[in-house]
């Protein structure tokens, strides 16, 4: 089978790449491009790993040919990085947990973006949607919205926190600091009931 | 403490949001070709003929290899090498390898796989335990207890049929606990090549490297020493990637015949077939009570459907009936288990091995029991709780126990004593509580060497780079190591370069199971770096004339804590102790403490100590649809010490999440194909899109409590949390459940199909219930007696009068 050959922008960079025309966005990205930031879970558009913003629109690379990008923008986890600095989701992911094993991340992270492009203060909820295309079998998910939260709360140039201190984020009430007012936690679960 | 128990972002928390962390399938060599495997198509079968010479003729392909090439079994446990690369001769489930094609592409190779001819003569298919139980022949392995009985035990802990005639209330109950796999969302992948000076070095997406090294060595026979064995980080392990796999050898042997680097990735359908997943159990248990809810005693019965191969299964066996007694104060105790082959994909450790199974039964028969004796079900786990610092009936030495302070954490945090029967039909809360182990106390080989070491070599520049067998699985192992040593040497993680899981650069760690890393590594790490920092104070001292136990390390400098000023930055301490002895390194290690136990089967359980966990579940119960919502979780962690509160915090969280997938939705089932096809018995959904996980939009909000009590035994006083909080959460949704809707449901997944039979139950006067209603004959042997401590026994078995053998042979009954 011969290769087809053709032009995009991957990360802001115009690229010509060669390639068989049964590959996938997904296989040609890590394959041809070696942009190896971009997983796999399953290669069939069943957990989001693979994630790529396709002209600013999240698309599962996996289920898109590689012969369907000529001309077209494709930014990657790689992409997110501008003049040296971690995009603010980035920072706020590394600093609040929202990154365990990783792999699932790079999918996170521009599915996030994608979001935050669109919106410039969704809600939780809106969160939750956004990202419900994608798995992750470390987090349980809490930390990754807390994070995606701290990037909006940080601004678009902002860093979310400082490390190795500090959190925006709630952290686990821990010995003494809960054992001295174990009421006020109490009485914060009955007013979330009651307002529900 | 200036690293120790403050939120900050992990050592590898840079790599892992840029896409730079290198996982096992990013890694691309020159020449490197591909491999892929064939896999069985029926169940159970002799292999009567395979001829590869159609595949081999193939343009691209490079070689094939069967089973005659891997005439050496290996396996995880010592007691259980049934495990061949690809099958010789038979095949034990659809999946299970018979061939391997190594070409210049994946697509090539992919291809290839269809001109291998494989003729089978089929077997009896063993789909399910009373199969396996009713019929003793063929077998399918040569081995194990009898026929296809793989391990069946029973351990006896004092007079329990006397313990059952002095308790108020005896009850029995049965409960089934379906499979489920990790579903880590990277695929199994491996590199193999063989290095420029000939030896042979492999990649691979491994929990246990080390194990992989010992179980390449006898498989290829090749001397240990000429392999090496690197675990790239792995992108989610949860038990999954914990044994050797065929792929690793594969590969292994390819790189080494072809001598080009040889990679395989498996694909997600591959993935559900090396399972090593959460054992199917049904089980009985029998609990004996006082009108206070004190027990008297308890008999646990449990059925495990190991699948194919051995795995850990045997460990997992024993574990099915270990923990019971470290949670709550159990007097007397007999535990029997079963564990039999069915052609199917081998069940191994996940998250909590062996013991949510049993944890599930235990904590709603409690639910029942507190409910009959009209006692709080918090209430009453706070009055049987296990004391701390006790030998426990079958020999367990607990340490410290935060359990009760769980309880009230947790009951605080969520208004438990407003909501527990008083909310709306159809919503209510759940507790339940649980322990898991911080590392097992015994190695999976017997040996008297360290479960962890670490070196340490500290530069002149003052970087310190930190060596450790231990594997990144996504859980920061790197960055407790890195934490440990920092905090220890007063400088910054950052300042730290971790190399781990490399079995040529890397002492010996034994691995990422059975939530040992921190507590083994953590101290060993401790050790070690305390040996450096008494190098450097030796120097200081000398140079500054300031005596040694004055010398704070802190802040990048070691310097005297009574003038501060006076001091050297710890690059010039690091200096001043190369010029006086020399290239500064160190070495810590860690062994266990030895068990109390000292009867056959006692080497299951143990561990340093133990961590707890008390959770509080709510649930809103939709009764026209059985729909099952999930909207809070407060649970409560007995974590000793949190190293990095922002980590353990993800732990506990993640926990909570596979929990919620188990108790509602996941199940690693199977289906027989039709007559008329070829009858296999084939997965029912090898995809992630029908194996249902929770997603963003199931999970719920978790309140996390961290109940921190050092314990003297762990790194800092830290224990485990890795896999402890997943397990109070099952029984809890189910207890959740029953005070919503008053049904009881007794096995998982909790569907809403099962509320909804339960609910038409109810109405029809019936047992409101859904769950198991028997128990098979299962013919354990005689049991093993052992006296408890209280009884004055020394930990070791009584002598038998009669032999061990199994009673009679597996009839069906």
């Amino acid at each position: 089978m011969k290769n087809v050959h053709l032009a995009l922008t991957v990360n802001g960079e115009p690229t010509e790449v060669a390639f068989a025309p049964y590959k996938t966005l997904l296989e040609v990205l890590r394959e041809d491009l070696n942009l190896c930031g971009t997983k796999h879970g399953c290669e069939l558009g069943e957990c989001g790993a693979c994630a790529v913003l396709l002209d600013g629109q999240p698309v599962l690379s996996c289920l898109v040919l590689g012969v369907e990008c000529d001309g077209r923008e494709v930014l990657t986890v790689e992409g997110l990085v501008t003049d040296g600095r971690l995009h603010p989701l980035q920072d706020a992911f590394a600093d609040l947990g929202a990154a365990q094993c990783g792999y699932c991340t790079p999918g996170f992270l521009v599915t996030a973006k994608a979001l935050l492009d669109e919106h410039a203060n969704p809600t939780r909820d809106q969160i939750r949607e956004a990202l419900a295309g994608c798995l992750c079998r470390c987090t349980g998910y809490q930390q990754i919205f807390e994070a995606v939260e701290a990037a909006i709360a940080a601004g678009p140039k902002g860093r979310a926190l400082q490390t190795p201190q500090g959190s925006a984020a709630r952290q686990p009430n821990v010995g003494r600091r809960f054992l001295l007012d174990p009421a006020s936690h109490s009485a914060k679960a009955s007013a979330r009931r009651e307002t529900r | 403490m200036n690293i120790i128990g403050k939120p900050r972002r992990r050592v590898d928390g840079r790599a892992k949001v840029t896409g730079q962390t290198k996982f096992a399938d990013d890694l691309m060599l020159p020449r490197m070709v591909h491999c892929k495997l064939l896999r069985s198509t029926v169940p159970h079968a002799l292999i009567v003929k395979i001829d590869v010479s159609r595949a081999l003729a193939r343009p691209g392909v490079l070689l094939v290899l069967t089973g005659k090439d891997f005439p050496i079994s290996y396996g995880i446990l010592p007691v259980s090498q049934d495990e061949h690369a690809l099958a010789v001769n038979r095949v034990r489930f659809v999946g299970d390898p018979v061939a391997a094609v190594i070409a210049r592409d994946e697509l090539t190779a992919f291809e290839a796989l269809d001109f291998i001819d494989v003729e089978y003569e089929p077997l009896r298919t063993y789909a399910d335990p009373e199969d396996s139980l009713a019929y003793p022949v063929p077998r399918i392995h040569e081995y194990g207890d009898s026929g296809n009985i793989h391990k069946a035990v029973s351990l006896r802990f004092g007079d329990v049929e006397q313990a059952f005639a002095d308790a108020d209330r005896v009850f029995e109950d049965t409960f089934f606990y379906q499979g489920n796999t990790h579903l880590p969302i990277e695929q199994h992948a491996a590199v193999a090549a063989k290095d420029p000076d000939g030896k042979l070095v492999l990649w691979s997406s491994t929990q246990t490297p080390h194990y992989v090294h010992r179980a390449l060595a006898k498989a290829l026979e090749i001397p240990a020493a000429h392999i090496r064995v690197i675990a790239t980080p792995n992108g989610g392990g949860f038990g999954g990637k914990s044994d050797p796999f065929n792929h690793e050898m594969v590969v292994a042997k390819a790189a080494l015949m072809l001598d080009r680097p040889v990679k395989i990735c498996l694909t997600r359908e591959e993935v559900f077939y090396c399972h090593r997943g959460r054992h199917p159990v049904l089980m009985t248990f029998k609990t004996g009570v006082k009108m206070d809810g004190t027990i008297t005693g308890m008999h646990v019965k449990t059925l495990l459907d190991g699948g194919a191969y051995g795995s850990y299964g045997v460990a997992s066996t024993f574990y099915t009936g270990a923990l019971q007694t470290v949670t709550y104060h159990v007097p007397t105790y007999h535990f029997e288990g079963c564990r039999v082959f069915t052609n199917k994909p081998p069940c191994g450790p996940k998250r909590g091995h062996g013991t949510p199974q049993s944890r599930f039964g235990q904590e709603i028969q409690l639910d029942k029991i507190a409910e009959s004796l009209a006692i709080d079900p918090a209430e009453l786990r706070l009055r049987i709780v296990e004391q701390p610092d006790t030998l426990t009936a079958n020999y367990l030495r607990v340490g410290t126990i935060g359990l009760a302070e769980c309880v009230r954490r947790v009951t605080a945090a969520a208004d438990w004593k407003n909501t527990f029967g008083k909310l709306p039909h159809g919503r209510g809360v759940g507790i339940a509580c649980s322990s898991y182990l911080s590392g097992a106390g015994l190695p999976i080989y017997y040996n008297d060497m360290p479960h962890s070491g670490v070196q340490l070599k500290l530069d002149r520049s003052g970087g310190v780079t930190a060596f450790c067998g231990a594997t990144e699985i996504g859980q920061g192992s790197d960055d407790v190591l890195v934490g440990c040593v920092a905090e220890i040497l007063g400088i910054e993680p950052i300042d730290i370069r971790p190399v781990t899981g490399d079995t040529d650069l890397t002492p010996v760690d034994l691995g990422s199971y059975s939530s040992r890393v921190t507590l083994m590594m953590g101290n060993a790490a401790i050790q070690a770096a305390e040996r450096a920092r008494d190098l450097l104070a030796d120097a200081v001292s000398k140079k500054l004339s300031v005596p040694k136990d004055r010398l704070v390390f802190a802040d990048r400098r070691v310097f005297d804590t009574e003038s501060p000023d006076t001091g050297v930055g710890f690059a010039e301490a690091v200096q001043l102790a190369e010029a006086t002895f020399g290239t500064i390194g160190s070495t810590g290690s860690y062994t266990p403490p030895r068990s109390a136990a000292r009867f056959k089967g006692g080497g299951v359980g143990p561990s340093p100590t133990y961590s707890y966990s008390a959770a509080i579940v709510e649930v809103d119960v939709d009764l026209s649809s059985g729909w099952i919502h999930v909207p809070r979780v407060w649970i409560a962690h007995d974590i000793g010490r949190s190293l990095n509160p922002t980590l353990v915090r993800g732990q506990v969280e993640g926990s909570v999440y596979m929990a919620i997938g188990e108790a509602l939705m996941e199940e690693q089932t199977f289906r027989r194909l039709p007559e008329k096809l070829s009858h296999a018995l084939v997965h029912k959904f090898p995809s992630m899109l029908e194996y249902k996980s929770p997603t963003t939009l199931d999970m719920p909000e978790v309140f996390t409590e961290l109940v921190e009590n050092p314990d003297p035994r762990g790194p800092f006083g830290a224990k485990e949390v890795g896999q402890g909080p997943l397990l109070p959460v099952m029984p809890a949704v189910a207890n959740a459940v029953y005070d919503a809707i008053g049904v009881r449901i007794d096995e998982v997944p909790i569907t809403p199909e099962k509320i909804l039979k339960a609910l038409d139950a109810k109405a029809a006067g019936k047992d409101p219930r859904y769950g198991p209603t028997r128990f098979p004959y299962v013919p354990y042997p005689e049991p093993l007696d052992v006296p408890p401590p209280w009884e004055g026994g020394d930990g070791k078995a009584k002598l038998r009068t009669e032999n061990s053998e199994l009673r009679t042979p597996a009839v069906r009954r």
